[in-house]
C-alpha cells in the first residue's frame, strides 16, 4: 500500500471518528433542549388566550412591541422629542392578532440558559461533524457527495448550518433546536448504520463541475426545505391551537404548555413561506444544472429518470404551494398540506428512489 | 374595478383576506398584483357563448391553474414506478412476463410511456392554455398600471399595516412637496393626489413574475421543436478509424419526425486512442477512473483538423451537434492466413461488451479472397469471446476478472461456408449466421476450437489455413452524435425562468402614502402609511426610514394635549383636523392602535 493510501486511510478512520463525537455532542444538545423545554414550563405563559378572547389590551401591546421596528428615543434640550416617528403595525384584516410566545425557555431563566447551553452544544456538534466532512472530502479527494453516506452527513451539517446562521442573524428561531438536533440525529444514526459505505473516489460519470453545483445546492435546498416543513407542521399545531381558543375550547396542558412558547401561528406561516420561497428559485436551478449535468454526461437533458421525475415532481408540488398561497380559499391550513406534500416528495427523492428505484443515479450506493 | 364587482367578489369568498382590504381600502389596496381575479361560481344560464365564456373563465382562474398543477405532479408519478418503454424496453418486457393481467390495463392506459400519453399531454396542455389565457390579460393589466398612477390615499390610513402619524409646524404643502421629492428620489413612482402623496414601488415583482411565466412557455415550445427536429445515432470506431456525419455511417440512427438528412451539420472526426484504467482496489474495483477517447476533428466539409479529448461528461460540440463518448471495448487483431501461408484477412475487429468486466463477444467473418486447402473458393467465420483478464486455464469460465487487459485471452471457434451476408437480410456483424456453415472439426469430432493468448496462432485442421491473434489489441470506443436544436433557447428559457422566479418572490411591491393636513389648531397633522402584498417585515422598516426622513424636513411639534395614547375616549378628545380637508374625521372610531407619534413613550 503507497503513502498516500495509507494517509487517505487514516483520514477516513478520522472522518468515522469526529461523525461519532458529533452524534455523541448533538446527544448532549438535544439532552439540554429537552432541559430548556422542561424548565421552561415552569413558567406560566397563556398570553393567546388572552389575544383571542377579548381581554386584548396587555397582548396587543407586546405585538406593537414585537412588530414595530426599533424606535431611538432621543432628549434634545430637555423636552421628550422622537428622533423618528414611531410605526405602528396592525395584522392584516381577518388575520388573529396573536402575540409570538417566548420560546422555548417561556421566560424561565434557567430555562434559558439551558437553552443557551443546547446552542452552544449545538454550535461544537456542528463545529465537530464539519470536521468530519472535512476529513471524509480529504480523504476521498473530492466533494463528499459520493454516495448516500456522504449526502446524509452533508445534509445533516448543511441543515444545521443553516439553523445556525439564522440563529446568528438574531432570527426568532431556537424553538426549532429540538425538533432539528432531534433528527439530526435519526439522520446520523441512519448514515453510520444503514448507508455506511467505506470512501472511494467517483465513478467518471460523476467527475463534472456540474457535479458540485448540483450536488452542493440540491443538499443546501433539501436542508432549507426541512427547516421550513418543520415550521411548516409546528404552524398546523399551534394553529389548531388558536382555533380551539377562539372557539372556546380548552387545549390539554401540554399542549398549551408547549404551544404558548412558540411563536404565533401567523409568524409561523410567515417564517415556513418565506424560507420555502427562498429557496425555491435555487431548487429550480438544481434542476437546471442536472439537467444540463444529464445533457453532457448522458447525451440528454432529460430522460424522465426516475430521479429527474421527482425532482420534476417536487418542483411543481412546492410550485403548489406558492400557487396556493396566492389562491383564494387555499390559503393558511391547505396550503401547508401542499407544503408537506411537497417536502415528503423531496424526502421520497433523496431516500425512497436512491433505494427503492433503480435508475441511472442509482450509483448513489448504499450498503 | 368597478365598486359593484368588489361587493359581489367578496360576498362570494369573504374568507379571502385581500378581499376584506379591498373593501376597506376601496381602491387603494387593489391591484396590487395582476392575479387573476376569483369569480364567484355562479353558473351561467347564457347558453353556448355563456358556458364557453364561463369555461375559459374557470380554465384560467388561480383555482383550476392550481389542480392542474397538482395533477400535473400526480400524474408524473406512475412514470417513475412502472417501466417506461422509453426508457427500459427490456424492463417493461419483464414486466409484461410478471404480470400478465395487468398489463393489457396499463397499455391501455399508456402506463408504459406516461410522459407521452394522451392524458398526460392533456393536463400539461390544458396548464398551457391556462398560463397563456392567464398571462394575456395579466400583461395588459399590468401595462394599463404601469401606464396610470398609484390609486390615492385611502379614507383612513390608520387602517393600513403600517402607520404613523406626528404634528408640525411646517406648512401642509411644504410636507407634501418634501415628501414628493423623497419618494421619487428613493424611486417610488409618486404624484399628488389630492392632500396626500401616493407612491408605488417593486413593479420588477409584476415583470419578474410575468418573465417566469412565460419563460415556461418558451421552454415548453423549445423542447417541443427540439423532439420534433432532433436526430441521435451510433457509430462504433475503432482506434485509427474515422467517421464523417453522414446518415449512411451510422451504425444506427432515430430521428424526430420533421428530421431531414440534410439537417447533419458537416464534420468528420478520428479515434486516436482510447484510455482507461479502472480502480484496482476498494469497494468499486472495476469501476473507470479515466475514461477518455483522444479525437481529431474537422469542422464543416474540410476544416482544418483539431485535437480533443472526449470524456464521459465533456462531449464535443460542432456547431450544434453533440459527440458522446458512450461506450468502450476492445477490438483484438487477427490475421487469417490461408493454406499456402497467404495472408487473406488481417484487421481488428470489435468484440461487444457483455459484463462490467468487458467479457466480450464477436464474430470474425472472412468474407473473400480465402481458397481451401482444394482450391475452392469459401468463407470462413470465427465465433469470438474476448476477455482482457483471464481468470487463468481450468478457472471455468471465459469470464473476464478485470475491465483492464491484464491477461487478455481470445477463445474462437471455427466454421466455413457460406456466411449468408449476400442473402439480403441485413445482418449483425458481431454474430455469426452458422445455418450454411459448416463446423471444422477436432481430432474427437467435436467443433474446433482453441483459447490464444496474444501472439498465439491457431492452425485449422487438415491444412485449411490458420488465425494468428495479433499481440497489437486496439480498443474501440463507442460514439453518440445528437443534434436537438432548440436547446439553447430551452436553456434561455430556464435562465430567464430562475431570475423572473428571483424576481417575483424577492421584490416587494408596495404603496406608501403621505397625508398633511392643516388641524384646527393650525398645525399641520402629518400621516404616513405603508401596504404590501403580504405583511412583510420590511414594509414598516421602510416606512419608518421615510418617516425619519420627513421627519427631519417637517419636525414635531410640541403636543398641546396631555396623553393621547390611552383610549378611545381620549382620541375623541382629540382635536381632529378640519372636516373639509381631512377625511379622517369622517370616521367616528379611531382606531386605538393609530397611536400618535409624540409622547407615545414617555
Ligand atoms: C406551468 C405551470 C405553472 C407554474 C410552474 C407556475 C409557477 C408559479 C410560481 C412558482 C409562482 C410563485 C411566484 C410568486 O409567488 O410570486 C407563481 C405565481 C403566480 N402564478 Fe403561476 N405557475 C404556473 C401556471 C400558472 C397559471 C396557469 C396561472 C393563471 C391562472 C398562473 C398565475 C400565477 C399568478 C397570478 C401568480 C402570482 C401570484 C402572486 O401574485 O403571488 N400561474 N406561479
Amino acid at each position: 500500500m503507497t503513502l498516500a493510501a495509507a494517509t487517505n486511510e487514516n483520514l477516513a478512520n478520522l472522518s468515522n471518528t469526529l461523525i461519532y463525537s458529533a452524534m455523541a455532542v448533538y446527544t448532549l444538545a438535544f439532552f439540554a433542549y429537552i432541559a430548556e423545554w422542561t424548565f421552561g414550563s415552569r413558567s406560566k405563559v397563556s398570553r393567546t388566550a388572552a389575544a383571542l378572547t377579548g381581554d386584548a389590551k396587555g397582548a396587543k401591546k407586546d405585538t406593537k412591541k414585537a412588530g414595530a421596528p426599533e424606535v431611538t428615543v432621543k432628549k434634545a434640550g430637555g423636552t421628550a422629542v422622537l428622533e423618528r416617528p414611531k410605526v405602528v403595525t396592525r395584522a392584516a384584516a381577518g388575520a388573529r392578532d396573536v402575540p409570538d410566545g417566548p420560546g422555548a425557555h417561556g421566560g424561565d431563566e434557567q430555562g434559558d440558559l439551558y437553552g443557551r447551553i443546547a446552542v452552544s452544544l449545538t454550535v461544537l456538534a456542528f463545529l465537530i461533524e464539519f470536521g468530519g466532512v472535512l476529513a471524509r472530502a480529504l480523504s476521498v479527494q473530492r466533494a463528499p457527495w459520493g454516495n448516500m453516506y456522504e449526502f446524509n452527513i452533508t445534509f445533516s451539517t448543511v441543515a444545521v448550518g443553516v439553523y445556525l446562521s439564522l440563529l446568528a442573524l438574531k432570527k426568532n428561531i431556537r424553538w426549532l433546536g429540538l425538533p432539528l438536533v432531534t433528527s439530526v440525529l435519526l439522520d446520523l444514526g441512519l448514515a453510520v448504520t444503514v448507508l455506511y459505505t467505506a470512501s472511494d473516489q467517483l465513478v467518471p460519470a460523476l467527475h463534472s463541475y456540474w457535479l458540485y453545483i448540483h450536488v452542493s445546492t440540491a443538499i443546501f435546498c433539501g436542508a432549507v426545505f426541512y427547516v421550513g416543513a418543520v415550521g411548516t407542521i409546528l404552524y398546523l399545531f399551534k394553529d389548531s391551537y388558536e382555533n380551539k381558543l377562539a372557539g372556546g375550547g380548552t387545549p390539554g396542558r401540554f399542549a398549551t404548555s408547549v404551544l404558548e412558547r412558540l411563536p404565533s401561528s401567523a409568524s409561523l406561516d410567515k417564517f415556513s413561506y418565506r424560507v420555502n420561497a427562498a429557496v425555491f428559485p435555487l431548487w429550480t436551478f438544481t434542476i437546471i444544472a442536472g439537467a444540463i449535468w444529464a445533457g453532457d454526461a448522458w447525451g440528454r437533458y432529460w430522460g424522465w429518470d426516475p430521479k429527474e421525475t421527482w425532482s420534476f415532481i417536487t418542483w411543481v408540488a412546492y410550485a403548489c404551494y406558492l400557487h396556493a398561497r396566492a389562491t383564494a380559499g387555499w390559503k393558511g391550513r391547505k396550503a401547508a398540506y401542499i407544503a408537506l406534500a411537497a417536502f415528503a416528495c423531496w424526502l421520497f427523492n433523496y431516500y425512497g428512489v436512491n433505494i427503492f428505484v433503480s435508475g441511472k443515479h442509482s450509483y448513489a450506493d448504499v450498503g | 374595478m368597478s365598486t359593484t364587482e368588489t361587493g359581489k367578489r367578496s360576498a362570494a369568498r369573504d374568507d379571502d383576506s385581500a378581499v376584506r382590504d379591498d373593501n376597506e381600502l376601496g381602491a387603494a389596496g387593489s391591484q396590487l398584483s395582476t392575479a387573476p381575479r376569483e369569480d364567484a361560481p355562479n353558473l351561467p344560464s347564457l347558453g353556448v357563448i355563456g358556458w364557453a365564456r364561463w369555461f375559459w373563465r374557470q380554465l384560467t382562474s388561480m383555482r383550476v391553474a392550481l389542480i392542474l398543477l397538482f395533477l400535473l405532479s400526480l400524474g408524473a408519478i406512475p412514470g417513475s414506478l412502472i417501466p417506461q418503454s422509453g426508457t427500459d424496453e427490456m424492463k417493461v418486457e419483464q414486466f409484461a412476463q410478471d404480470h400478465p393481467t395487468l398489463t393489457p390495463i396499463y397499455e391501455k392506459l399508456g402506463l408504459f410511456h406516461v410522459y407521452s400519453s394522451v392524458w398526460f399531454s392533456a393536463i400539461y396542455i390544458l396548464l398551457f392554455v391556462s398560463l397563456i389565457g392567464c398571462i394575456v390579460p395579466r400583461t395588459w393589466q399590468f401595462v394599463g398600471q404601469l401606464r396610470g398612477r398609484p390609486p390615492g390615499a385611502p379614507r383612513r390610513l390608520t387602517r393600513l399595516p403600517a402607520y404613523t402619524t406626528w404634528r408640525t409646524e411646517a406648512e401642509p404643502e411644504q410636507v407634501r412637496e418634501a415628501a414628493l421629492t423623497l419618494l421619487k428620489k428613493r424611486r417610488f413612482r409618486a404624484h399628488l393626489a389630492g392632500d396626500a402623496v401616493a407612491a408605488e414601488k417593486g413593479y420588477l415583482r409584476e415583470v419578474g413574475n410575468l418573465a417566469f411565466h412565460i419563460a415556461l412557455i418558451v421552454m415548453l415550445i423549445a423542447f417541443a421543436w427540439g423532439q420534433l427536429f432532433k436526430s441521435e445515432g451510433n457509430k462504433l470506431i475503432i482506434e485509427g478509424d474515422g467517421f464523417a456525419n453522414t446518415l449512411t455511417q451510422y451504425d444506427d440512427f432515430k430521428s424526430g419526425n420533421l428530421f431531414s438528412s440534410d439537417d447533419l451539420n458537416p464534420f468528420s472526426f478520428t479515434l486516436k486512442d482510447f484510455k482507461g484504467t479502472y480502480a484496482r482496489t476498494g469497494p468499486n474495483r472495476g469501476t473507470p477512473r479515466i475514461y477518455e477517447a483522444a479525437v481529431t476533428y474537422s469542422e464543416g466539409a474540410d476544416g482544418a483538423e483539431k485535437k480533443r479529448t472526449i470524456e464521459v461528461n465533456e462531449p464535443l460540440k460542432i456547431d450544434g451537434s453533440n459527440v458522446y463518448l458512450v461506450s468502450h471495448g476492445y477490438a483484438p487483431v487477427v490475421t487469417v492466413r490461408n493454406g499456402k501461408g497467404d495472408v487473406v484477412f488481417s484487421q481488428a475487429v470489435p468484440m461487444l461488451p457483455l459484463d462490467a468486466n468487458v467479457t466480450s463477444s464477436g464474430a470474425i467473418k472472412v468474407l473473400d479472397g480465402y481458397t481451401n486447402a482444394k482450391g475452392e473458393k469459401e468463407q470462413l467465420g470465427f465465433n469470438a469471446f474476448f476477455v482482457p483478464t483471464f481468470a487463468g486455464a481450468g478457472q471455468g469460465q471465459m469470464l473476464s476478472q478485470f475491465p483492464a487487459p491484464d491477461f487478455p485471452v481470445l477463445a474462437l471457434s471455427a466454421y466455413h461456408g457460406d456466411l449468408g451476408v449476400n442473402s439480403g437480410l441485413p445482418q449483425s456483424v458481431y454474430q455469426l449466421d452458422t445455418k450454411n456453415m459448416k463446423e471444422f472439426k477436432d481430432s474427437k469430432g467435436e467443433l474446433f476450437k482453441q483459447r490464444l493468448l496474444p501472439g498465439e496462432t491457431m492452425k485449422l485442421p487438415n491444412g485449411a489455413g490458420s488465425i494468428t491473434f495479433e499481440k497489437d489489441i486496439k480498443e474501440w470506443a463507442g460514439f453518440q452524435v445528437t443534434q436537438q436544436p432548440g436547446s439553447g433557447w430551452a436553456l434561455a428559457g430556464a435562465l430567464a425562468a430562475i431570475f423572473g422566479l428571483a424576481g417575483s418572490l424577492f421584490i416587494q411591491r408596495r404603496r406608501v402614502w403621505v397625508r398633511a393636513t392643516a388641524g384646527p389648531d393650525g398645525v399641520t397633522v402629518v400621516e404616513m402609511a405603508g401596504l404590501g402584498r403580504s405583511e412583510s417585515a420590511k414594509v414598516p422598516e421602510e416606512l419608518g426610514d421615510l418617516a425619519a426622513i420627513l421627519y427631519e424636513t417637517a419636525p414635531g411639534a410640541p403636543d398641546p394635549d396631555a396623553e393621547p395614547e390611552t383610549d378611545a375616549k381620549a382620541s375623541e378628545a382629540e382635536p381632529e383636523p378640519d372636516a373639509k380637508v381631512s377625511e379622517a374625521e369622517a370616521d367616528p372610531t379611531p382606531d386605538p392602535q393609530a397611536v400618535p407619534a409624540e409622547g407615545a413613550e414617555q
